[in-house]
């Protein structure tokens, strides 16, 4: 068990340094740091004084060293646009994104799986062909359409919800919540679900396929020969079976509804990280850019690894070496 | 004995079937054709899908406006409603004008070329990077093989929305302002391919490790064939149905992540809009009652996704009798 | 006479496809006596294995029964709600199949398979079930059972897995066991071992087997009586040292003239020409009669019926003019 995980953290760690190298070529070569900085109108000597005392002539390897070890600490530089430390502005945006990231996932993670298992169980249900017809439209729609058009139903014709921003948020002083207000949790509503219905039909499709082809293994067939009832094979066998392979790709699913928030919050404008990541790209922010790359590329390790420990303790086939054998 | 049919005793060897021969009575007769026609849904899709392309390829010629000539629009006309006349000219209006007084219907023409271009241009980017990287590594396995999934395997566990808009950035950042506009549609569409190679390379190197080991791709080896030859010749053609599927479903992807692209306003041009940009700049209008600019590109581009997406879903379980 | 376990009348299955109705098993009668071992014999696609399938039940929709009765133990199975019929399953009618590797959940362990299954059969204690599964175990030859009953199956080698399969097939003490090829999947060094285990245990506890094979000495060593299978109707049924000795059929003569027997002359090892149709192209008539080395006319335009040549055998052949015209 413990080999596992160093073996993993070890990859974890490549990973970090090759999204690191990236993101350090962005913020080093991606324009000219120091004319972001300063300006054109600086002297050229004053610009010279300047990028020699940033460590901007220094040999590349040294730079790239001094990027990690500014990244362990969490130092990004400063934002060309809001001239503030990049770390400072997505922190103060993070909760924002990770309520509505948890919420999203949430809700497609329990429709997901419940929808998923019933369509496979239930193949030739009138209800099962509508799901798949919706799911697939539900593929085929872009999530900014999904979240105009809930704007339009229940922001503006029905106006029950609220059509953009976080309402009133609570400052629990490391984190300001929008959870603990109604007009905050209202306003969570719809950028929650647009945000989760994508991932929702993902999971569906992958739940019901899973299952689909679990039920037509040998030893479902086996169990049935046995006389085992219905109930106990769909649920107490089949469904562990799908849910193997369904816990790693959800997993990174779910860690890609944070990425994903950056269309959902530009259209509900919600104050998260995502937004400020489109932002930069558009006026060429590379501090924010090589740092919401980092961040993003951290959830992803982080996910991960807790997806790679569930399998390990899910499937027993991983623990060979922990068993009897023979 | 219902089943049998009125033959002479067949031969020793075992028994085909009579079929008819040539080509097209071949795929007519193929289980592909014959589930396609068994499909009301595809049969639907593929003529909406032919439909949404030929209108986009032939905007020039059949649109009812250019509305990108300033001399055949009136600003005055803006925001005229649907099915009617203009105020200030002699131009009517299908699908209503947008706020510059552009004929919506029109806008859509040639927004749906702008799609579709991209769209293609970036499926066939991701399928040709994709499928080459996948052979490669399938092929020789080892240090290339693990180095090139590696980074598929980064790639594919980031959306591909956030790549893209990463490598936009990037490339915002290193052209000079005054190339960033004639420069945009290749910078979205490397963008986007970039973002949607890593499925067809997986696929293909799943397909290439298990033609390689057999016998006659060996024997092929053995006898001193080029690899490349070995790879175009024989695994190539064996590979093509997952691609075909890929590439498919790769398209609607691409369609979809151009739209949110031009969306976010990190896409094309607003001087040549695509169907994204039109929904953009329609967004801005609906909220005050005009919801002709929104709505109708929106339709085209949820029409245009899904009958491509179904096309693919279709052509996936045709290919793959097993999930049937 | 002593009443039979099982009775099949005129079984047929048929599968609709979209080129037409495929008959996989067509017009199978036979008797399966108490405590008898029948062998079922027959190339791959002879409808062996159906068969098996149709008895137990558990034919893969669209496939289904479209002719025929099959009776146990005087009640009629082949017609019974679902539910009833997985009483059956496991109860009366055990089933082990072809591959133990596929046969067993991976995720559960062996000792939460037999514990369920011993269970769901009949009304025991967790305790007490545990303790027959430990005793099944030790039946079925696993050494240090109390032990190996809480490991995976992946812990487990091919042969003792197969060891496990037919523990839980006898868990219940059925009065049929239908053996689907129970040794295909194996290593030959072990398949005399499954064979034997297998045949004690059902005649200690006197359960009678249905064995599908394609192997001929597999059934010369097991079966008392073989039935021999052609493109899904039986050709021959009788005792096993009658049939091998004194084949009647054509296609039992070749099938019997492709196993090397000791002493004798290699180049005497005959050949079958051609292969067996498949389901969409059976010939008129008899349905080997395109490689029957003793072809009569009538045999191209008219099935011959089974029909009884000598006490304990039938025959559908020509050659064997009984009385029946078909």
């Amino acid at each position: 068990m413990l080999a596992f995980i160093i073996r993993r953290l070890a990859q974890s760690v490549l990973v970090m340094l090759f999204v690191a190298l990236i993101a350090f070529v962005i913020f080093r070569y991606v324009g000219d740091p120091i004319t972001s900085m300063v300006g054109v109108e600086t002297r050229l000597e004053d610009q010279e004084i300047m990028r020699d005392r940033l460590g901007l002539n220094d040999p590349v390897v040294v730079q790239f060293a001094r990027f990690i070890g500014n990244a362990l600490q969490g130092e990004f530089g400063i934002s060309y646009r809001l001239q503030q430390p990049v770390t400072e502005l997505i922190l103060s945006r993070l909760p924002a994104t990770l309520e509505l990231a948890v919420a999203s996932a949430l809700i497609a993670l329990v429709f997901g799986v419940v929808l998923g298992v019933f369509t496979a169980l239930r193949p030739k249900s009138f209800l099962t062909a509508g799901i798949m017809a919706a799911s697939l439209v539900g593929v085929s729609l872009p999530t900014f359409l999904i979240g105009i058009g809930l704007i339009y139903v229940f922001a503006v014709e029905l106006g029950w919800l609220p059509s953009f921003g976080r309402g009133e948020v609570v400052d629990l002083g490391w984190w300001r919540t929008g959870l603990l207000t109604e007009s905050g949790l209202k306003s969570l509503i719809l950028p929650a679900i647009t945000l989760s219905l994508f991932q929702l039909t993902l999971i569906m499709r992958l739940v019901r396929a899973e299952m689909l082809e679990v039920l037509r293994t040998e030893y479902i067939r086996f169990a049935r020969a046995r006389g085992l009832s219905q109930r106990a094979i769909n649920f107490g066998h089949a469904l562990k079976n799908t849910m193997v392979p369904v816990i790693t790709i959800t997993g990174l699913q779910l860690g890609s509804v944070i990425a994903f928030a950056i269309v959902t919050e530009t259209v509900f404008q919600w104050p998260g990280v995502g937004s400020l990541f489109i932002t930069s790209v558009q006026v060429v922010d590379v501090p924010v850019m090589a740092a919401y790359l980092m961040f993003i590329a951290l959830v992803f390790v982080l996910i991960n690894l807790i997806v790679d420990i569930l399998y390990y303790v899910v499937d027993p086939r991983l623990r060979v070496d922990g068993g009897a054998g023979n | 004995m219902s089943m049998t049919e009125t033959t002479p005793p067949p031969p020793a060897t075992p028994p085909a079937p009579p079929r008819p021969e040539g080509p097209l009575r071949r795929f007519l007769d193929s289980d592909i054709f014959y589930s396609w026609k068994r499909s009301p849904v595809t049969i639907l899709a593929t003529v909406t899908a032919l439909t949404l392309i030929l209108i986009a390829v032939l905007a020039p010629w059949i649109a009812p406006y250019d509305p990108f000539n300033p001399a055949s629009l009136n600003l005055m006309d803006g925001f005229t409603p649907p099915a009617s006349q203009g105020p200030f000219s002699d131009n009517w209006f299908l699908m209503g004008a947008d706020n510059q007084g552009r004929d919506v219907l029109s806008t859509i023409m040639y927004g749906s070329r702008v799609s579709l271009f991209v769209g293609f241009m970036a499926t066939l980017f991701a399928m040709t990077m994709g499928v080459g990287l996948g052979l490669t590594a399938g092929y020789n396995g080892g240090m290339i093989d693990a180095i090139i999934m590696r980074i598929a395997d980064i790639q594919l566990s980031f959306p591909a929305i956030l790549i893209a808009l990463l490598i936009f950035g990037v490339a915002r950042g290193l052209i000079p302002a005054n190339q960033q506009e004639s420069m945009a549609i290749w910078v979205l569409i490397l963008a986007i391919g970039l973002s949607n190679w890593a499925q067809f390379a997986r696929t293909v190197r799943g397909a290439t490790m298990v033609e390689r080991e057999k016998d006659y791709v060996s024997a092929a080896r053995i006898m001193g064939v080029h690899p490349v030859l070995i790879l175009l010749r024989h695994i190539l053609p064996n590979v093509l149905g997952p691609v075909l599927v890929i590439g498919t479903i790769g398209l609607a992807l691409a369609i979809i992540e151009e739209a949110t692209l031009s969306f976010l306003g990190v896409g094309v041009p607003p001087t040549q809009p695509s169907l994204g940009t039109l929904i953009r700049i329609g967004q801005q209008y609906l909220f005050s009652g005009e919801w002709w600019i929104l709505f109708f590109p929106a339709v085209t581009l949820i029409l245009l996704a899904l009958s491509v997406n179904l096309l693919g879903d279709w052509l996936r379980d045709a290919l793959n009798p097993k999930l049937r | 006479m002593t009443e039979p376990l099982l009775s099949v009348r005129g079984l047929t299955v048929e599968f609709p496809t979209r080129h037409g109705i495929l008959t996989a098993v067509e017009d199978i009668t036979l008797d399966i006596m108490p405590g008898e071992v029948l062998g079922m014999v027959g190339e791959s696609g002879a409808g062996k294995s159906m068969t098996g399938n149709a008895i137990i039940g558990l034919i893969e929709p669209p496939g289904r029964i479209a002719r025929g009765e099959i009776w146990l133990k005087g009640r009629r199975i082949d017609n019974l709600p679902p539910e009833e019929m997985r009483a059956i399953r496991g109860r009366r009618i055990g089933m082990i199949f072809q591959d133990p590797l596929t046969s067993l959940n991976p995720l559960f362990r062996i000792s939460d398979q037999l514990v369920e299954t011993i269970r769901t059969q009949l009304p025991m204690s967790q305790d007490a079930a545990r303790k027959r599964a430990i005793q099944l175990l030790d039946d079925v030859g696993i050494p240090d059972a109390a032990r190996r009953i809480d490991d995976y199956p992946h812990q487990f080698s091919g042969g003792m897995r197969q060891r496990v399969v037919i523990a839980l097939a006898l868990c219940a003490e059925p009065d049929l066991v239908i053996a689907d090829e129970p040794t295909t999947a194996l290593d030959v060094s072990v398949q005399a071992q499954i064979i034997d285990v297998m045949k004690q245990l059902c005649a200690e506890r006197g359960a009678a087997i249905l064995l599908v094979t394609h192997d001929m000495g597999v059934i010369a060593e097991t079966a008392d009586r073989v039935a021999v299978m052609y493109a899904g109707r039986i050709a021959e049924i009788g005792p096993v040292r009658d049939v091998i000795k004194n084949a009647r059929h054509p296609y039992t003569e070749g099938l019997m003239g492709a196993i090397p027997r000791l002493g004798e002359n290699l180049e005497r090892l005959q050949q079958i020409p051609g292969a067996m149709p498949r389901l969409s192209a059976i010939p008129k008539g008899c349905a080997f009669n395109p490689r029957c080395p003793k072809v009569l006319d009538r045999c191209r335009s008219h099935r011959p019926a089974l029909s009884p040549t000598e006490p304990g055998r039938q025959v559908a052949c020509w050659l064997y003019d009984g009385v029946t015209e078909a």
